[in-house]
């Protein structure tokens, strides 16, 4: 082996023109979600924009309520289904093959197929705003017999093409999750062993499983109230003798595993990320690692909490109440083992080590939420209120688009080989939390004092808290423009990455920034110990510093 | 260092703590206490058992969140790598005996709240049995009261797109406002004519979703006189957030009083915010995305007010 040969040296102009074909390269596919998912994410951002405009008031007076419904509507859709799995989805792409030291996905084709399904339904529900009668406007949850409805009467209408595209992300995410999986238990790099395996890799294996789990009953739900909608038949029409509550357990038996689907990858990129900026090993790798799958076993068996004031007897929101708690111990679990691993560290407060503090911090909070909101009585109280909407909020964007934010900042000189900016980055990481904060924290109190979700226009005594809302939202909003610019100016000219800026440990941080198509090709290392080794000076793989000493080599020659 | 001094340091160490531990421990308190001013007033029996619980549960929360905030507070301002210092820390890989206790202390603690829940939930006991009905019933739609089926005491409740029905079977009254005795054992019969609504009454803490083909008995004990509002608390088309109601608890006498002059007056259109605002949409040019036509106001012996001011 020599110099010349080890690593393969990329070829000189990849061009970006196959970012924006059919292209199997997982890298490129990564890159292709995330931008995508960016995409959809301004637009639904914006609709949230209109919103908080809408309830800085309390009179429905920025749009027609029809027109309220159907924006409320399509910001949880595009925000869950055309933002959020498909940047996690990116994440997996990138992250998945480099970390156990595999060329490509399993299946390079299905993968760039999964893809592409995405702008597909996404352009299907962009178009349904422009259908007559407006888009679906029943709400993320389309509960029947609103959503079966259909008061135009056309066979092509907004909510037809809502069921249809979730139908297709379904899909998509089901051929994304059996590539991922098959990947992480096929395709390791020799030594890793599945307890060698860093815990991103985990937690994308128990978020994936879920899916696989998961999603053909929502796929199944959604076809029979396409059915209901389009041919008259009465899975849930009540006159028909059809159960309406019915479609709420198939819609909750897969879209509560979604939350974990969405929360264990930045479970992930916490353990991943607190270990490289606190210079220590992540304490407990082995309950950390094992706890995402006790995560999934209970979070398969807790979906009837969402239906606690609707038709379902007084013994089973006990039964479901006890489950959810349950939930709480592996999550405790993971949150003090990153404790642990911060306690006694020689912390750096990077821009993505900002955003994993900033992003456990949203997460105790909306975890405390969740207890609330899992006994049945306070629940019974706030239920279907802005409580509900200001925890999962916490979730999702507190903890979950954070861990994004900081797994991007993280990342980014890996795959693109060029370095954010840090004062940029930091602002970004300023704005959000405290916009996120101001946004989601005075939804709690306006759930307390019972005021309901999805409404256009509400009772005075709301008013306070909704204009703080509102301001923090527009806040959030401004906060996404230092993201941008930080993104495209380090795209464009930032200064070249070098293979390891963060002095990471990881087979990720063994390649060169950007990676070559094929990763590590043939010479794939051999892993001889478990990842996190900060301190202790055990090297990772076979011959690791050889390797690091041709990365040297080769940036500085470059 | 010896051993004398590091044991002087072990005892500071300790103090701080507990001074610490104290602190938050006393925040956590006064949190609990100050969660009964976030919800509104307490007007039901159901009422102080649904706040005693979130204030447990408040300052529960208060103490870990703030225990783990602590940590991060403390970490992030002393133990920060020096300027220079590219080295690592030293490495902890774990500690098998902190992972049983943190394990065991969360567990111990949810399933002590979720005992106490389990127990005011009996106590509340406000979920009756669920009797699957056929909708649109005709009588019903004849506007005949089916009090045949009904105890006398008993409110039936009929949730529509837009608009809250109240039929007192006994007294052969109906209404757009709902009217209680107070300290007087209610159980409502919920139905719905078309989709899922829901019967929340913040004020009460009680919420039940209106299933279309069931009729839902539920009970509730209103145990303070005044104006109170009822929300539709599920998502049920385009003027979900107009369809609330009023809610007036008033004394057994008062309440008498009020159902025998009902039961004088004439049938007239109840309230329904919808049906107004459908009118002035549909009169405008282009009058927007599609949505259902509300169902007309029902006839009723009190439409009641849509300015009178209740207690939030």
């Amino acid at each position: 082996m020599t110099i010349a040969t080890f690593p393969p040296e990329p070829k000189p102009d990849q061009g970006r023109s196959r970012y924006f074909g059919f292209c199997t390269d997982a890298k490129v596919i990564g890159i292709q979600y995330i931008v995508t998912a960016f995409f959809f994410f301004l637009i639904g951002g914006l609709l949230a924009m209109v919103i908080r405009g809408e309830l800085i008031t309390p009179q429905s007076d920025l749009v027609d309520r029809a027109v309220y419904n159907g924006i409320y509507t399509m910001h949880g859709t595009i925000m869950l289904f055309l933002f959020i799995f498909p940047v996690l989805n990116g994440l997996n792409n990138l992250l998945i093959p480099t970390m156990i030291g595999a060329p490509d996905m399993a299946f390079p084709r299905l993968n760039a197929v999964a893809f592409w399904l995405v702008p597909i339904f996404g352009f299907l529900l962009m178009a349904s705003f422009f259908v007559p009668g407006g888009p679906a406007y029943s709400g993320w949850w389309s509960y029947p017999p609103v959503s079966i409805q259909n008061p135009l009467g056309h066979l092509i209408n907004g909510q037809g093409m809502w069921i249809t595209a979730v139908a297709l992300s379904g899909v998509s995410s089901i051929m994304g999750a059996i590539n991922f999986v098959t990947t992480i238990l096929r395709m390791r790099a020799p030594g890793m062993t599945l307890f060698r395996m860093p815990v991103f890799c985990w937690t994308a294996l128990a978020a994936q499983s879920l899916q696989l789990i998961g999603l053909p009953a929502l796929t199944g739900g959604a076809i029979m109230l396409l059915m209901d909608l389009t041919f008259g038949t009465s899975f849930y029409r009540p006159e028909g003798g059809g159960d309406p509550v019915l479609y709420q357990h198939f819609f909750w038996f897969y879209s509560h595993p979604a939350v974990y689907v969405i929360i264990l990858p930045v479970f992930g990129v916490f353990s991943e990320l607190f270990p490289v900026y606190s210079r220590k090993p992540l304490f407990g790798y082995l309950y950390v690692a094992l706890a995402s799958f006790i995560i999934v076993g209970l979070g398969l068996i807790v979906w009837v909490h969402h239906m606690f004031p609707s038709g379902v007897a007084q013994w089973m929101r006990n039964l479901f109440m006890v489950t959810t708690m349950l939930i709480a111990v592996p999550t405790g679990v993971k949150v003090f083992a990153w404790l642990g691993t911060l306690w006694g560290g020689k912390l750096r407060l990077t821009t993505p080590m900002l955003f994993c503090l900033g992003g456990l911090f949203n997460f105790v909070f909306a975890g405390i939420t969740g207890i609330m909101l899992a006994t049945v009585p306070v629940d019974i109280h706030v239920s279907n209120t802005y409580f509900v909407v200001g925890h999962f909020h916490y979730v999702i964007y507190g903890a979950a688009v954070m861990g994004i934010f900081a797994a991007i900042y993280h990342w980014f000189p890996k795959f693109i080989g060029r370095m954010p900016y840090e004062g940029l980055g930091k602002l970004h990481f300023l704005l959000t939390f405290i916009g996120a904060n101001l946004n989601f924290l005075p939804m709690h109190p306006l759930g307390l004092m019972g005021m309901p979700r999805r409404v256009s226009s509400y009772d005075p005594e709301f008013t306070f808290w909704n204009v703080v809302a509102s301001l923090g939202a527009f806040l959030l909003g401004v906060s996404i423009i230092p993201f941008l610019l930080n993104m495209l100016s380090a795209w464009i000219r930032g200064p070249k990455a070098t293979h390891n800026p963060w002095n990471a440990i990881g087979l990720e941080w063994l390649l060169p920034s950007p990676p070559p198509e094929d990763n590590f090709g043939e010479d794939v290392p051999t892993v001889i110990s478990r990842p996190y080794g900060y301190g202790s000076g055990q090297p990772l793989v076979e011959h690791q510093d050889e390797i690091e000493r041709r990365l040297e080599l080769m940036e500085a020659s470059a | 260092m010896t051993s004398s001094s590091t044991r002087s340091i072990n005892t500071t160490a300790i103090a701080g703590l507990s001074v610490w531990v104290g602190l938050i421990v006393l925040v956590s308190y006064w949190m609990g206490q100050q969660a009964h001013r976030w919800l509104p007033v307490q007007a039901s029996t159901a009422a102080p058992l649904v706040d005693d619980l979130f204030s447990f549960e408040t300052a529960i929360g208060t103490f870990v969140f703030l225990g783990v905030v602590s940590v991060m507070a403390w970490v992030m301002l002393f133990n920060r790598a020096e300027k220079y210092d590219d080295t690592d820390a030293v490495p902890i890989e774990g500690n098998t005996l902190l992972e049983v206790i943190w394990t065991a202390i969360p567990f111990v603690l949810v399933m002590g709240i979720a005992f106490w829940t389990i127990r005011a939930s009996d106590q509340l006991g406000t979920l009756g049995p669920m009797e699957h009905i056929h909708p649109r019933n005709p009588v019903e739609d004849a506007g005949g009261y089916p009090g045949d089926r009904l105890p006398a005491e008993q409110v039936e409740v009929i949730a529509r797109q837009w608009s809250w029905e109240f039929r007192y079977p006994g007294s052969n009254v109906s209404s757009t406002e709902l009217h209680l005795a107070v300290d007087q054992p209610v159980t409502f019969r919920l139905v719905s004519e078309d989709v899922l609504h829901g019967f929340y009454i913040p004020a009460f803490r009680v919420k039940q979703d209106v299933i279309p083909g069931r009729a839902i008995d539920f009970n509730v004990t209103p145990t303070r006189e005044g104006v109170y509002r009822l929300r539709d608390s599920q998502f049920s088309g385009t003027w979900f957030a107009a369809n609330q109601s009023d809610v007036v608890v008033e004394s057994a006498q008062d309440h008498e009083a009020w159902l025998e002059q009902a039961a004088r007056l004439p049938l007239q259109p109840g309230l329904s915010l919808a049906v107004s605002e459908y009118a002035t949409r549909q009169s405008r040019s282009n009058p927007g995305w599609a949505t259902v036509p509300p169902a007309p106001p029902p006839q009723v012996n009190v439409p009641g007010s849509s300015a009178q001011p209740h207690q939030a």
